[in-house]
């Protein structure tokens, strides 16, 4: 077995107890936790296994589920060339996570973005203003109860 | 003419003009030559030099993830096309990858080689606008036309076989638009030739001057450590050292047959971006004489009637054709329900798709993980301790694409 | 000749040559546009390829770019204009001087191209006048020249306030 093969199996094989969902699926590791753990897989993953490189912070909305939205989490492995996703769920009551930036710097740009689009509060992001949309912007426009063509324009229109 | 009520300020600055003596706070953009009109930079300097910096982007946030939620999966691909749109083509394949992925579709050989060689001849357009624009930015103006006329016949020639020059919406699921016309192999050799000519020229104006090493060497220094930290990937990435490149690590595509170096610079400064660049504009033109010579015959698109539309005869006589056909355009191709991370090599790093589908024609969610949008949150670090002028070429080097950055 | 018809006479000389000096004030105007290339997306890579050597607009006298909108007077909005970026034209345009022309460049501009939703301004004529429109996405650089001649016939027969108001 190959380090690319081996990686997810020791990931999976130190984590699947643990986590609520495991599996691999089209070539890389998806594993889902509990909010309250989110931190703790992810310094694993850093320290332990070596993802050093946290790509991408985004969020899926599922209107009609509870918890509503799915946090995603994709890191690689520059040593090993390996991906993994972490999910969490997070209900629309409390649409809190904690925040990796202590972690990753990458983290910064990625969950403002997810804030401004769903609405997902990072605890410990001491910078969630509005990076893709601007100040005054009323509502999340990724989840699904936003209608695509409500504009809230910001200069008033001609005639 | 003025209007009656002040215009609102679309973004809230992180820090405001009289917080500190004897430092003056402007605001950088965002209609601005140098931060290609859509970033704003409040740059907060001390005399010339830059002592905090706050970065806003999202001034062409276009709605690309929401729009995706009401097209099929391959009405999107002009959409996808238009992040990236120096090198359009690495979007579409990127896209049309990972849905297919998601479908457990494999594309045929000639498919898999053109599609390396159309990336990577992309990959060159993308790179000869960065540097024409960061040269020009400088004063360079010879190199700017230099390269940009280079670019022209890229863009003809690219006309030729998909009807546009610009944004092409080439890639299909399962394949490509149509297969390559006569003769297009032979002017791509003559426009490699003419590549070879242009970039010796512009290697001569600008390596060794005096002026832009002076600008550019130890400017916008970035560590490797930092810069795996705050997410780059792409030529930034390997400018610090660090030869991480997903065609070489991971290979997709055609790429583990092909014969090529992963240039990698040595300080992480704006004048190892741009010699990365130039290099990796010679490799590219290296795997696409190797993929000219050895292109394999065969059909472009993969019989599969999940996402390739029949053929035309097919569809006038047969009913089940019709059928078919009708349903690909009118509720698309039914994706199986998951999720899926793929990424490729784009011009400015790992462009990934993060795809989930509740199985339909309509996609649940479609995200981009954009590598311009990462860098630029990692900007601030490479302004700051630097001039105001250093400002353009350090942001002309990162080479932030407003489309893929913003979305 | 009676003194009637020699004023008669000398009248006509008198607009023939007030009508050359329209026209060659006409000609003077229509090429010396300073475009402000308010850029933002794709049809930025056609409004290079379009200022640079093989579509040169250097020709029309339309290449000199400003990037004071105090010093310009064509505005070439560039690609698409979101709500974000609205505040932003609507004060460069009125930074402007008179007369000013505007050109919507692109089909983002002009009606905010297959961006229907709630980031982008369907057209900039909602918050600014427009005085050419040129669609494509992006238009191919033969149809911004053809655009930009034909602002220039009409700038060629707008009458200038103050050259042709005083003499």
């Amino acid at each position: 077995m190959n380090v690319a093969e081996a990686l997810p199996q020791r990931v999976l094989a130190r984590w699947s107890s643990l986590a609520q969902e495991a599996a691999i699926a089209h070539g890389t590791l998806a594993l889902r936790v509990a909010p309250e753990r989110l931190v703790e897989l992810a310094s694993s993953l850093k320290l332990e296994f070596g993802f050093d490189l946290l790509l991408d912070v985004t969020g899926v909305d599922w209107p009609g589920r509870d918890p509503r939205f799915d946090v995603v989490y994709h890191f690689y492995s520059t040593r090993d060339f390996v991906r993994t996703r972490l999910k969490t769920r997070v209900p629309e009551c409390e649409p809190a996570v904690d925040s990796l930036t202590a972690l990753y710097n990458s983290a910064r740009f990625a969950e403002r973005e997810c804030h401004d689009m769903f609405g997902i509060e990072f605890r410990g992001n001491a910078d969630l203003r509005p990076i893709l949309l601007y100040e005054g912007f009323v509502g999340h426009p990724l989840r699904k109860d936003y209608p695509k063509q409500r504009e809230q324009p910001l200069v008033s229109y001609r005639k | 003419m003025s209007s009656e009520t002040p215009l609102p300020n679309p973004i809230r600055p992180a820090f405001g003009p009289d917080e500190r003596a004897g430092t003056t706070v402007v605001s950088i953009g965002p209609s601005h030559p140098a931060t290609h009109g859509t970033v704003q930079i409040i740059a907060e300097l001390s005399g010339e030099r830059i002592v905090r910096a706050d970065v806003h982007c999202g001034y062409l946030h276009r709605g690309f993830e929401k729009e995706c939620e009401s097209h099929t999966w391959s009405n999107l691909i002009p959409y996808v096309d238009r992040l990236n749109y120096c090198s359009a083509l690495i979007n579409d394949f990127a896209y049309c990858d990972a849905v297919e992925r998601l479908m457990e579709i494999e594309i045929t050989p000639r498919c898999r080689y053109l599609r390396t060689l159309l990336a990577e001849y992309s990959r060159i357009a993308d790179h000869l606008t960065c540097t024409a624009a960061m040269l020009m930015e400088l004063g360079a103006m010879t190199a700017f036309l230099y390269l940009v006329t280079l670019r022209d016949y890229l863009y003809e020639h690219l006309a030729a076989l998909t009807g546009a020059r610009v944004t092409y919406s080439f890639g299909r699921i399962g394949g490509l638009a149509r297969d390559l016309p006569p003769g297009w192999l032979e002017r791509l050799e003559e426009i490699l030739r003419q590549l070879d000519v242009f970039v010796g020229r512009v290697h001569g104006l600008v390596d060794e001057n005096r002026i832009f090493i002076d600008r550019m060497r130890d400017v916008g220094v970035l560590r490797s450590q930092e810069a795996i930290d705050w997410g780059y990937t792409g030529p930034v990435l390997r400018s610090t050292g660090v030869p991480r490149d997903l065609r070489k690590d991971t290979p997709y595509l055609a790429y583990a047959e092909l014969d090529f170096e992963v240039p990698v610079g040595i300080k992480g400064d704006n004048y190892d971006r741009y010699y990365v660049r130039m290099r990796e504009m010679d490799e590219s033109v290296r795997m696409i004489r190797q993929i000219a010579e050895r292109l394999p015959p065969g059909p472009i698109s993969v019989e599969d009637r999940r996402c390739t539309l029949p053929e035309k005869q097919l569809v006038y006589t047969e009913i089940e054709s019709l059928i078919n056909h009708f349903k690909l355009i009118s509720e698309g191709p039914q994706v199986p329900a998951g999720e899926i991370y793929a990424a490729h090599e784009g011009a400015n790093g790992e462009l990934g798709f993060y795809l989930v589908s509740t199985g339909g024609g309509v996609p649940h969610r479609v995200h981009v993980r954009a590598p311009s949008f990462v860098h630029v949150g990692g900007i601030h670090r490479l302004l700051e301790g630097y001039q105001l002028a250093d400002l353009v070429p350090t942001f002309g080097s990162i080479n932030m694409i407003g489309g893929e950055c913003d979305r | 000749m009676s003194v009637e018809a020699r004023t008669v006479q000398n009248r006509g000389a008198f607009e023939y040559l007030t009508t050359k000096k329209d026209e060659f004030v006409g000609w003077a105007r229509k090429f010396s546009l300073f475009p402000y290339p308010f850029v933002t997306a794709c049809c930025a890579m056609e409004f290079m390829s379009v200022s640079s050597t093989l579509y040169d607009t250097d020709r029309f006298g339309a290449a000199l770019p400003r990037f004071s909108p105090r010093q310009s007077d064509l505005l070439m909005v560039v690609g698409t204009i979101t709500h974000k970026q609205a505040p932003v034209l609507r004060r460069v345009y009125e930074q402007m001087c008179e007369p000013k022309w505007v050109i919507a460049f692109g089909v983002c501009a002009t009606s905010g191209g297959f961006y229907q939703n709630y980031a982008t301004l369907q057209g900039i004529d909602r918050i600014i006048p427009v005085d050419l429109y040129i669609p494509g996405c992006p238009p191919r650089p033969e149809m911004v020249i053809d655009g930009i001649m034909k602002l220039q016939d009409r700038i060629a027969h707008d009458s200038h306030p103050i050259i042709q108001g005083t003499f």
